[in-house]
């Protein structure tokens, strides 16, 4: 259990995370979702006591992180593979890192073989690609078999083989029960690994729901149609009490329904003998959805205001 | 004992600080040999003259020190540590602790051998480990080292940059502490209150041939003891580091 308490940091006269509140509960993966800049990674720097709140606490199981008795076996942490000194070997790196616990050697050896990273453990971790650094990373969080898993985007960069292992293993940490907070700032890439979503943006907290519910409402479902019979129509739906929209479609006259399903809208033509020309579900774009409900929220705008989806938030 | 222990997996699981002992151990004895062999006809081999090399030793050794901290911030292993033992205050005594006494080891190691060594090649002099004077000056490189590497890892820790340490624990000791006594008047006065100034007074102090040490340091005479000047060179380089400690404890990692 992760509790975030009007969480705040300022540099000077930027807010990078402004009264921030939220937990993150066992058994679960959690997705902290937010664009580029909105207070992710310093939220997870404050989570594990290395950078200050400017005010504002954070509890692990109760506890501020820095009164933690080995640290690693309560908390395990992917903030940046590339936190490894470059000359030292990946067995060796881990070595260290158990050793500051307490940890036996062997669990070096065993997290290095769930990862994959046997064979290599004794190269240099300056020659890693990016996924084993990544790996290696995991194996790191892995090391003190943690209650609770903090990864700060972690498949950014990888490879589809890299992206699949690393939901693979998030997965299956939640399904043991365990506290799983990662960050992203794809929510088509949250919506696979997901069950629950903090979504912050400018470093304000915007939805802390289920992951399901906040597609659906992100991404507002509505149907269209089209009928040579609109007036009817039109009248027909609105003795029903559904709103409708008139729009003009690829220069067809349509209607856009929202707040109720495909089926009904048939039904009511079909009783109404109304013939139909289209009934179709239009699902916005996830992204589109999460740009609009983080719009105001994005730190750095493209200056052209023409186009939508210009915000160099992807990728 | 456990911080310690992973301050030590982490220094010799790269290769630099072993570099770094082997070119102190080096540069020490190997320029003591050729002082002490060319010196041999004059028979003027004293026991301070095989130490004075020491400071080829030490400003290695400080380097060793600068690095072994702000490599951490370099890499951000920095974080990963206080990710790993929240505790600062704790990681940094240890890491400072064990640098020092390596520091200290080597420096010890490089006097005596230079010693030894000048023993060998100065066949005209007549050397020998006799009285607390000549003690203090071989074996107290050691404590100078130890306290050097302190302050090194206060540095370190202060200024986060491997450039901008290296130059302050290269330049400070090598120009400014020698260069502050050409200001006019207070200059001798103040050069004999530079912590390094005090450190070399610690070591070539009451000697036989202390004036012409510190002749050859283009140093004034001081106003205290040997062992007050260490014991003001400690003073500093645990003062810096204490501040170092505090400021490390406050600040984002």
């Amino acid at each position: 259990m992760i509790e975030v308490e009007h969480l705040t940091k300022r540099y000077g006269r930027t807010v990078a995370v402004d009264d921030l509140s939220f937990s993150v509960r066992p058994g679960r993966v959690t997705g902290f979702l937010g664009p580029n800049g909105a207070g992710k990674s310093t939220t997870m720097r404050m989570i594990l006591g290395l950078d200050r709140p400017t005010s504002g606490t954070v509890r692990i199981d109760g506890k501020p992180y820095r009164e933690l008795d080995r640290p690693l076996t309560r908390v395990g942490a992917l903030l940046d593979a590339k936190w490894v000194h470059p000359n030292r070997s990946a067995r060796a790196h881990l070595r260290w890192m158990a050793r500051t616990n307490r940890l036996p050697n062997r669990r070096v050896d065993e997290v290095l073989e769930t990862v994959g990273l046997s064979g290599v453990a004794d190269r240099r971790a300056g020659g890693f690609s990016l996924g084993m650094s990544q790996r290696l990373g995991i194996a790191a969080a892995l090391l003190g078999d943690p209650e609770i898993l903090m990864f700060d985007e972690p498949v950014n960069g990888l490879d589809p083989e890299g992206i699949l292992w690393i939901r693979q293993i998030m997965q299956r940490l939640a399904s043991e029960g365990r506290t799983v907070l990662v960050s992203s700032h794809l929510l088509s890439e949250m919506a696979q690994t997901a069950e629950e979503l903090v979504v912050i943006g400018r470093g304000k907290l915007i939805r802390q729901c289920g992951t399901a519910q906040f597609v659906d409402e992100a991404s507002g479902a509505t149907i269209r149609v089209r009928t040579p019979q609109v007036e009817r129509l039109r009248g027909a739906l609105h003795q029903e009490g559904i709103e409708v929209r008139d729009e003009v479609v690829d220069e067809l006259p349509t209607l856009v329904v929202a707040g109720t399903s495909s089926e009904r809208v048939g039904e009511i033509a079909a009783a109404q003998g109304v013939v139909l020309h289209e009934l179709s579900v239009q699902r916005g774009s996830l992204e589109q959805a999460f740009l609009q409900l983080t719009n105001e929220a994005v730190e750095y705008h493209a200056h052209d205001g023409a186009t939508t989806g210009n915000e160099g938030t992807d990728r | 004992m456990t911080l310690l222990a992973v301050e030590r997996i982490k220094l010799f699981s790269t290769r630099s600080p072993w570099w770094c002992v082997v070119v102190a151990v080096g540069l020490t004895v190997g320029f003591t040999a050729l002082m002490s062999g060319f010196a041999n006809e004059q028979g003027t081999v004293t026991v301070g003259f095989t130490q004075f090399s020491y400071q080829f030793g030490l400003m290695v050794l400080m380097v060793m020190a600068v690095l072994a901290v702000t490599t951490e911030y370099r890499f951000g292993t920095i974080r990963t540590t206080f990710q790993t033992a929240p505790n600062r205050a704790a990681v940094l005594t240890a890491k400072a602790l064990l640098v020092a006494v390596l520091a200290g080891v080597v420096a010890l190691a490089a006097a005596f051998l230079s010693f030894w060594v000048s023993d060998l090649l100065a066949t005209n002099s007549d050397l020998s480990l006799s009285g607390a004077d000549a003690w203090r000056n071989v074996a107290g490189t050691g404590l100078v080292a130890f306290l050097a590497a302190v302050l090194s890892v206060a540095v370190g820790i202060l200024l986060r940059q491997s450039a901008a340490a290296v130059t302050v624990v290269l330049v400070w000791p090598l120009l400014v502490e020698g260069l502050v006594s050409l200001i006019p008047r207070i200059g001798q006065d103040i050069q004999s209150w530079m912590p390094f100034v005090a450190a070399h007074h610690f070591l070539f102090g009451g000697q036989p041939d202390s004036a012409e040490a510190a002749m050859m340091m283009g140093m004034s005479d001081v106003p205290y003891g040997p062992w007050a000047g260490i014991a003001y060179f400690g003073a500093i380089s645990v003062g810096l580091f204490v501040v170092a400690v505090i400021t490390a404890s406050r600040r984002d990692a």
